[in-house]
């Protein structure tokens, strides 16, 4: 009760000191940094750790890093950054740039290991107070991960001075992290290792291993029964972890297949192209960014939306014209159409060899797209969240279609009975080009996401088709919801046997099964029931 | 009964196409060895090789052709069974290699040792035994097959169904030999072969060897794929083709015809797998890739399926056209492949073999 106290009234005997520090003195105590044995420089810094001079931090470290150096010219102390025997300077106590200096004009002021030691940490009391609380969280985030009894001290002040309570709680953490380093009593220790066991990640296992490691061996058994117990709920957040990296994987693989959903699910046409459409909806993207790139770098981040319904266009487009040009004569004879697509995918792929080259293009990310956020111990990248979230846009897009649509109303009318459908007065030609052309142009869209995740070459394509295929034939033909629930089983699978088995050996055993699935379940996961199956 | 059968049983056709391809066999083998350079009839070494290495496509495509054509079952795996056959072969070409490797270890090869094997794996053993290897070429693509086709077979997968299996099956083993572990080189396969059956496989005579031998293998699959085709059998094949329902309903086990019939065409191309390495002197896991499989299908379409002949022919002379586009237009040549897929299925659903009758029909049927 008592200790806080008396830290919060050294803190504010520092600030109410330091305010009566002018800047001319800061001055002369960065100076005197550069005078005389190691030992008077550990006085200077601690001096100017009390000084609470803004600067204070951007000194000491920099000092730390062997960039403070004595202008020869005028015997100023400036901080340089540069490479190669040129430097950027600017004024230590002040910060103001002043302009640039070859090595030989400038001496370098020398710490040893002791030094760096008591600059680090006092670094680290100096970044605990400071005023910006992304600085203050990092502060104690590293005190945690490198507990220092030294820094004790100045933990305790900053504590004190705390307002906001997330960094009040890591600031507690790490203090707990170093007083189980410390030679604290048991009871303290044991506190402590109940803090540390609340933070429940990977950082506090680490401590929590280390100290089941100590001789006392009422804290040693504490941590370990904490470490045990801990573990358990690590486990579970790996698990969590790898649904995550599942669902997003499911969902590339739902993206890439969704397309083939409809041509191959509803119309029956074995599309081999089909991954040639995603490789011209990521080029599409492709040409779109640089395009704005070259008119109108302000709509950059924007690109992606504008690339969408081009990439939809492009790919619906094609998909039309091969329907129209080829598919149409080949119905009936499935075994026909997979080799007559194959060729055009081969085709497609050489003819976007020949007009970008064969190298990887670059497609980047939008801002609102790069980034991570954490959630208890997982990291989910915006990139990644976002193309869950399309992926499962386009789904439902393509759901309210053939669902809500007169033209999706065709394309199931002709899909279940061709013949009846075209007496009521369907024009099944018409249909058939216009879902060929829904099915490419949603295989465009895939295009688009996959591009922020895939290298956009010609040869992106060929990596999805098979998956693609697997998932729907393992979800069951004609069947969206069987397509939607296959792809995420299939990513979630695959990610959970990664660990064990590697990432090619996971795919491989995936590929296995789902070969061994379609012996007990030759229509897949939920077949259409009835005679429209049987041929 | 096979003597009669080769008298009788043969269509003009198909013993035209023996002729030839024995002939070639023969032949050209013999001027390489016995003229000398200078001579307008001497064929060089590397023309040798080219022809050896068709010859072993051709035997792929009558594989395929005996599946697909006769049988319906097309399979987009056959490259695989072509490639484990290689793999077989090449595992003895390696053993042959001895202690003669950068390594100059006489029982471990030089990946081997590279990658820190402390032994040989246990697949490893008897392969340095050329019939053991012989045996391999043979039982490995067929016990594959046999264990794929009873597992889809029984269950009824047809159709494209078993064409995107065998499809998975073949993408799935090109990802298991990528791997180092596997044991079989990894990434760079099985290279640098020094003697088969105690000879240099570089030397011109052994190459001679290797195309005579790759026409007579041509040459006796061709015959047992006929005399099947023209079997009581056969007969019972093509009538699971053309509707696999109604012979199940008239009391045929479909599944055991079907069965058969692939386990044969796997080992085939298990056979033609295991003459093209020595010839090529390399094989890796990229000869797994879907592509490839796809490849050996469109030389059966070009040809014709269900002709046998056909597949020769196409064999020939799309791989006569790789050669030679992928050395003068290399922009071209996939342009070309994908529109002969194209162009094949649209317009020449015989292949060249049926073109002749096509354009008779046709005639036939405007007049």
């Amino acid at each position: 009760m008592l200790r806080p106290f008396l830290a919060l009234l050294a803190g504010l005997a520092a600030l109410v000191f330091s305010a009566q520090v002018r800047a001319a003195d800061f001055a002369e105590l960065v100076a005197s940094l550069a005078k005389g044995g190691f030992g008077d420089r550990e006085t200077a810094i601690g001096a100017i750790v009390n000084s609470g001079d803004t600067r204070a931090a951007a000194v000491l470290e920099a000092l730390g890093q062997g960039r403070l150096f004595t202008r020869r010219a005028d015997n100023t102390m400036v901080i340089g950054v540069g490479r190669g025997g040129t430097f950027t300077l600017e004024i230590a106590a002040t910060g103001v740039a002043a302009g640039t200096a070859a090595e030989a004009e400038l001496d370098r002021v020398r710490v040893n290991n002791r030094l760096r030691g008591v600059i680090d940490a006092a670094v680290g009391a100096l970044t605990l107070m400071n005023p910006d609380p992304r600085v203050r969280r990092g502060a104690a985030d590293s005190l945690l991960k490198r507990p220092d009894p030294a820094s004790l001290a100045s933990l305790d002040t900053a504590l004190a001075a705390e307002k906001l309570p997330a960094i009040k709680r890591a600031m507690t953490e790490a203090r707990a992290a170093i007083v189980l380093v410390s030679d604290a009593p048991t009871a303290a220790k044991l506190e402590a290792l109940a803090v540390v066991r609340g933070r429940a990640d990977r950082d506090a296992m680490g401590i929590l291993q280390a100290a089941a490691r100590s001789s006392d061996p009422a804290v040693k058994e504490a941590a370990e029964a904490a470490a045990r117990e801990l573990a358990q709920v690590l486990e579970l957040w790996q698990a969590l972890q790898n649904v995550w990296y599942g669902i997003s994987l499911g969902s590339v693989l739902l993206l890439a297949a969704i397309g083939l959903a409809i041509t191959f699910g509803t119309m029956g046409v074995i599309n081999m192209a089909h991954g040639e459409m995603v490789m011209l909806g990521a080029y599409t993207t492709f040409v779109v960014q640089q395009m704005l790139k070259a008119h109108a770098p302000h709509l950059f981040d924007a690109s992606l939306l504008i690339a969408l319904p081009l990439a939809f266009i492009v790919a619906g487009g094609v998909g039309v014209a091969i329907e129209r040009g080829i598919i149409r004569f080949l119905y009936g004879r499935p075994l026909e159409t997979l080799l007559a697509t194959w060729g055009l995918s081969l085709v497609l792929q050489q003819a976007v060899r020949s007009i970008f080259d064969s190298s990887n293009k670059e497609v980047s990310s939008p801002s609102w797209m790069s980034g991570a956020f954490q959630v208890g111990n997982i990291t989910i990248t915006y990139g990644r969240l976002w193309i869950v979230v399309f992926s499962l846009l386009v789904f439902v897009a393509l759901l309210l279609v053939l669902k809500r649509t007169s033209l999706g109303l065709h394309m199931r009318a002709v899909t279940q009975n061709r013949p009846m459908a075209s007496s009521m007065g369907i024009r099944t030609p018409r249909v058939d080009a216009l879902t060929f052309g829904l099915g490419s142009g949603i295989a465009g869209l895939a295009g688009v996401a996959l591009s922020q995740i895939d290298n956009v070459s010609p040869n992106l394509g060929q990596g999805y088709i098979i998956d693609s295929f697997m998932v729907v034939v393992f979800g069951g033909v004609g069947n969206l919801f069987g397509t939607l629930l296959g792809a995420f089983s299939l990513g979630i699978v695959n990610k959970f046997l990664e660990p064990y088995a590697g990432a090619v050996l996971g795919k491989i055993l995936v590929l296995v099964f789902i070969i061994l699935f379609i012996q007990r379940r030759p229509r897949g996961l939920f077949a259409l029931k009835g005679r429209a199956v049987d041929q | 009964m096979i003597a009669s059968f080769l008298a009788g049983g043969l269509d003009r056709r198909l013993r035209i196409c023996l002729a030839v391809v024995l002939a070639i066999g023969i032949l050209l083998p013999l001027s390489n060895q016995l003229l000398p350079p200078s001579s307008a009839f001497h064929v060089p070494t590397w023309v040798l090789q080219l022809i050896g290495k068709y010859l072993c496509y051709a035997l792929l495509a009558v594989a395929v052709d005996l599946v697909w054509g006769y049988c319906g079952i097309l399979s987009l795996g056959h490259g695989a069974f072509f490639a484990l056959g290689g793999y077989a072969m090449g595992m003895y070409l390696m053993r042959q290699i001895g202690n003669r490797g950068s390594y100059g270890n006489p029982l471990l090869p030089d990946f081997m040792v590279f990658l820190n094997y402390k032994q040989l794996p246990w697949f490893w053993h008897g392969f340095d035994q050329f019939w053991f290897a012989a045996v391999m070429v043979v039982l490995v693509p067929g016990l594959l097959a046999l264990a794929l086709g009873w597992f889809a077979f029984r269950s009824r997968v047809t159709g494209v169904y078993l064409s995107i299996i065998t499809q998975a099956m073949t993408f799935a083993l090109m990802l298991a030999f990528f791997r180092n572990d596997m044991g079989l080189g990894g990434n760079n396969g099985l290279t640098d072969f020094k003697d088969i059956l105690g000879v240099s496989v570089q030397a011109d005579g052994t190459r001679a060897a290797l195309c005579f031998a790759s026409a007579l293998a041509l040459a006796i699959g061709l015959v047992i794929a006929a005399a099947i085709a023209a079997s009581r059998f056969g007969k019972a094949l093509t009538a699971v083709r053309d509707a696999e329902s109604r012979m199940r309903f008239l009391g045929y086990r479909v599944e055991g015809y079907k069965l058969f019939v692939f386990v044969l065409s796997a080992a085939m191309a298990g056979i033609a797998g295991a003459l093209y390495v020595p010839q090529v002197g390399i094989i890796n896991p990229s000869e797994f890739s879907p592509a490839n499989s796809i490849e050996a299908v469109i030389w059966v379409a070009v040809g014709g399926r269900g002709t046998l002949v056909g597949p020769v022919i196409g064999a020939f002379a799309v791989n006569f056209a790789k050669t030679w586009l992928t050395g003068a237009l290399p922009e071209i040549w996939l342009f070309a492949l994908g529109a002969l897929f194209v162009a094949v299925t649209l317009f020449l659903p015989r292949g060249i073999v049926g073109l002749w009758r096509q354009i008779v029909d046709r005639r036939g049927g405007s007049t």
